[in-house]
């Protein structure tokens, strides 16, 4: 691959250049000086979907109202293509943005990349008394902290409540009672019971928790994905889809898992709060109220379901560290976050956000709280983000029917063990 | 004119592989090899070595430079953790050491390298096959006078003009399966859905189909070309003495085509085994990871997993580079025992 050596070539290249005439005058923008005003242009990367961005950027550019010296610059990068994307930006320093939104998996890995600025004491501080606990673990690497959370989301299942209704079903609590669901929806409507995301293994980790099994135990450094929960769960996705209780692709999943549902093609989805907006966008729920929420349904352990959301991290190499930093706090401001929950439904990652009527009135922000409370925290190390690529392929092979669930279980454990070297 | 097609589509992806490949395969020069004649050619023509001097240059930084980087980074165990990195002010010093040939034993012991290269060697060989027996039919069927001739050899070289992510992603829209057009069409005549991209083996269709797609223009064109270039009183003769169709075109079209045919397939043999774009875009190598070929995996070792693996993916870089080397060393000495001169 010629472009892989180019670009390492090119890097080593600038690197070689930079340090040429570098020197050692570290900090030199870093600290704010007390007093004095904030100035310059912060960059903001933010990866927030289409029905989302508009809103964010309205937020974002509002910062020129406090700090009127500061420009911000909104980009809005593609979730799918952001991790590399930043990567290639913030390794050879060209065009990096100042702040980047990066997904709670991405933290752990840019900070041991020591391409994250740390957070001012004060905000750390702040981030260690005011945030959730689990919001707040998720910015942080070797007890140090790197990013603020923004918001925090976890999956559940989306129910389009006229199709129960009209099959006469209850939204499911176990993948049995879907199974059955979708039967009955299927005979009374025609249409399929569940779309369930193939070709993404964010998706299936639902699946892998309700057999009790998870991808690696972190504190025993253990590759856990291939061990017989595990299996269970490939099985139990190859099942969904062969048992039609599930309707799945294995390209373009996000689009036409949202198209499904939207249209009424299928009536459950497994997605999460940052679907609501767009959601709501579709012909099914011009009512709102037609649209439900439950918890993920268990597997034969329990319901379980992934810890997500979105730190904003500044970056070690910004020109304009003090604006950076006063952009951070602004952005998970509470005021940010009761505005981003009234008008998209995220969920706050401020404790006392949630007092706030705006929030409490907020009927998807109430489902997904105490499903938060209760989701499951990943292993929050820097390799965390690289272990869904391998995933993916062998959850795609096993709910397509090209391996077996036992061969797609084993092979990722194989994969993931390449990627941590000296794991067992 | 060749290296048009690769570059539209190798841009696409911010891409520069193919090229450099095929600008190679055909830079080769017969060196005579005199000191007295080159000091002869130097003085008499010094102009335009003075003029070539800055190609030479920036081919040199721009290839040169980066293949010996990479022969030596496969040699190594770089990666996004040990290479020596500027961030802002902070420098961070290189730590990654030399290891030999590691990386070659750990890629050519893991099975995956010999699955990928079946199945690149597989798509390679479907591709050009294709690509020339439809660009040949085309461009013989082009060759003849009708009415509006122009108009169709525009309308056939079009999927050239058009840049080549936009062919793909387009084509993806089309194969969609659940909102797909082909599949409107199917359901329309009472047929089900094909997985189009879903399906290990339906996917491995669409991947050649669109590069199939991609291709048969530049083959036409190539073809086309030759076909102008046969004297039209060989075929005349040839129907005087009674040869039918076929046996003009097998025994005056086909040699006549030989030297064009020789080149466009080399060409795009090397194009098509490092056809990155449209495998990247169209299918990322799914469904699992079944239509990924040499290059699509050496970009996931080296862009996709954390820390990115440098060192890895130039290793898959020098043995793809090998493998095509190696080909054309063989095709060129296969042609030169049927006398083509090269």
């Amino acid at each position: 691959m010629r472009r892989g050596i180019a670009a390492t070539a090119l890097v080593a290249a600038l690197a070689l250049a930079a340090t040429a005439c570098g020197g050692d005058d570290k900090d030199a923008a870093g600290e704010t000086k007390a007093g004095g005003e904030l100035s310059g242009t912060v960059t903001w990367w933010d990866t927030s979907n289409d029905a989302e961005k508009a809103s964010f950027q309205k937020i974002a550019e509002a910062f020129t109202a406090k700090h009127p010296k500061v420009t911000v610059k909104y980009v809005n990068v593609p979730y799918g293509d952001a991790q590399n994307k930043v990567k290639n930006a913030f390794s050879s320093g060209s065009d990096a943005p100042d702040v980047i939104r990066a997904d709670v998996g991405w933290v752990a890995d840019f900070a041991s990349l020591g391409y994250l600025d740390e957070v001012p004491a004060e905000t750390a501080k702040k981030v260690d008394s005011e945030f959730l606990a689990q919001a707040a673990a998720s910015g942080k690497y070797e007890g140090k902290t790197y990013a603020v959370p923004q918001v925090i989301d976890t999956l559940g299942l989306f129910y389009n409540k006229k199709m129960l209704a009209d099959a006469g079903v209850q939204p499911p609590k176990t993948l049995e009672e879907l199974k059955t669901a979708a039967a009955a929806i299927k005979a009374k409507t025609g249409k399929a019971g569940l779309y369930l995301r193939g070709d993404d293994s964010y998706w299936f980790l639902p699946l892998i928790y309700g057999e009790g099994g998870d991808l690696v135990d972190a504190k025993n450094k253990t590759v856990t994905v291939d061990n017989a929960a595990g299996v269970k769960a490939f099985k139990t996705a190859r099942d969904l889809v062969t048992s039609g209780a599930a309707v799945t692709n294995a390209t373009d999943g996000w689009t036409n898992m949202q198209t499904a549902f939207k249209s009424g093609e299928a009536a459950m989805m497994i997605n999460g709060p940052w679907a609501v907006a767009d959601t709501y966008a579709g012909d099914q729920f011009k009512d709102k109220a037609n649209l439900g929420v439950a918890a993920v349904p268990a597997g034969s352990v329990k319901a379980g379901a992934p810890q997500g959301g979105h730190d904003l991290g500044v970056y070690a190499g910004s020109k304009n560290r003090a604006a950076a930093h006063a952009f951070v706090d602004y952005m998970t401001s509470q005021e940010v976050q009761v505005q981003s929950a009234k008008e998209l439904s995220l969920l706050p990652t401020r404790t006392a956000a949630y007092e706030q009527p705006d929030v409490k009135s907020s009927e998807m922000v109430q489902f997904f709280k105490p499903a938060v409370d209760k989701a499951v925290e990943r292993a929050w190390i820097p390799e965390n983000g690289s272990l869904f690529e391998p995933l993916k392929v062998e959850y795609t092979k096993a709910i397509t029917g090209a391996s077996s669930p036992e061969d797609a279980a084993k092979a990722a454990g194989v994969e993931f063990r390449k990627i941590l070297k000296g794991w067992k | 004119m060749a290296a048009h097609t690769s570059q539209s589509v190798a841009k696409a992806a911010g891409d520069g592989v193919e090229n450099d490949a095929a600008a190679r395969g055909r830079s080769r020069r017969t060196d005579s090899g005199n000191t007295r004649g080159l000091r002869r050619a130097l003085a008499t023509h010094w102009y335009a070595w003075a003029m070539i001097a800055p190609v030479v240059l920036v081919l040199g930084v721009i290839i040169g430079w980066p293949l010996v980087r990479g022969v030596y980074l496969s040699l190594t165990d770089a990666n996004e953790r040990n290479v020596a990195r500027t961030i802002g002010a902070r420098h961070i010093d290189a730590t990654y050491e030399f290891v030999g040939l590691d990386n070659y034993t750990a890629v050519l012991g893991d099975p995956v390298f010999l699955q990928r290269l079946v199945w690149t060697v597989m798509w390679t060989v479907a591709c050009v096959s294709i690509t020339f027996t439809l660009g040949l039919v085309l461009a013989n069927m082009l060759n003849r006078d009708f009415r509006g001739r122009a108009a169709y050899r525009m309308a056939l070289i079009l999927p050239w003009a058009v840049p080549g992510f936009v062919s793909v992603f387009a084509w993806r829209f089309l194969f969609n399966r659940d909102n797909g057009i082909l599949n409107k069409i199917l359901d329309g005549g009472g047929i089900a859905a094909i997985p189009w991209l879903d399906d290990p083996t339906w996917a491995k269709f669409s991947v050649v189909a669109v590069n199939v797609w991609l291709g048969v223009p530049f083959m036409m064109v190539a073809l086309l070309g030759g076909l102008q270039s046969i004297p039209g009183e060989l075929y005349e003769a040839a129907e005087m003495d009674g040869a039918s169709a076929w046996q003009r075109f097998r025994h005056i079209t086909l040699p006549g085509l030989r030297a064009v045919s020789m080149t466009v397939i080399l060409l795009s043999t090397i194009w098509t085994f490092n056809m990155f774009p449209v495998i990247f875009l169209l299918t990322r190598g799914g469904p699992g990871d079944s239509t990924e070929i040499l290059v699509t995996q050496a970009f996931r070792e080296a862009f996709v997993s954390s820390p990115r693996d440098f060192a890895g993916s130039a290793t898959w870089g020098v043995l793809i580079l090998a493998l095509l080397m190696i080909f054309a060393l063989v095709y060129r000495r296969s042609l030169r025992k049927q006398g083509e001169v090269w």
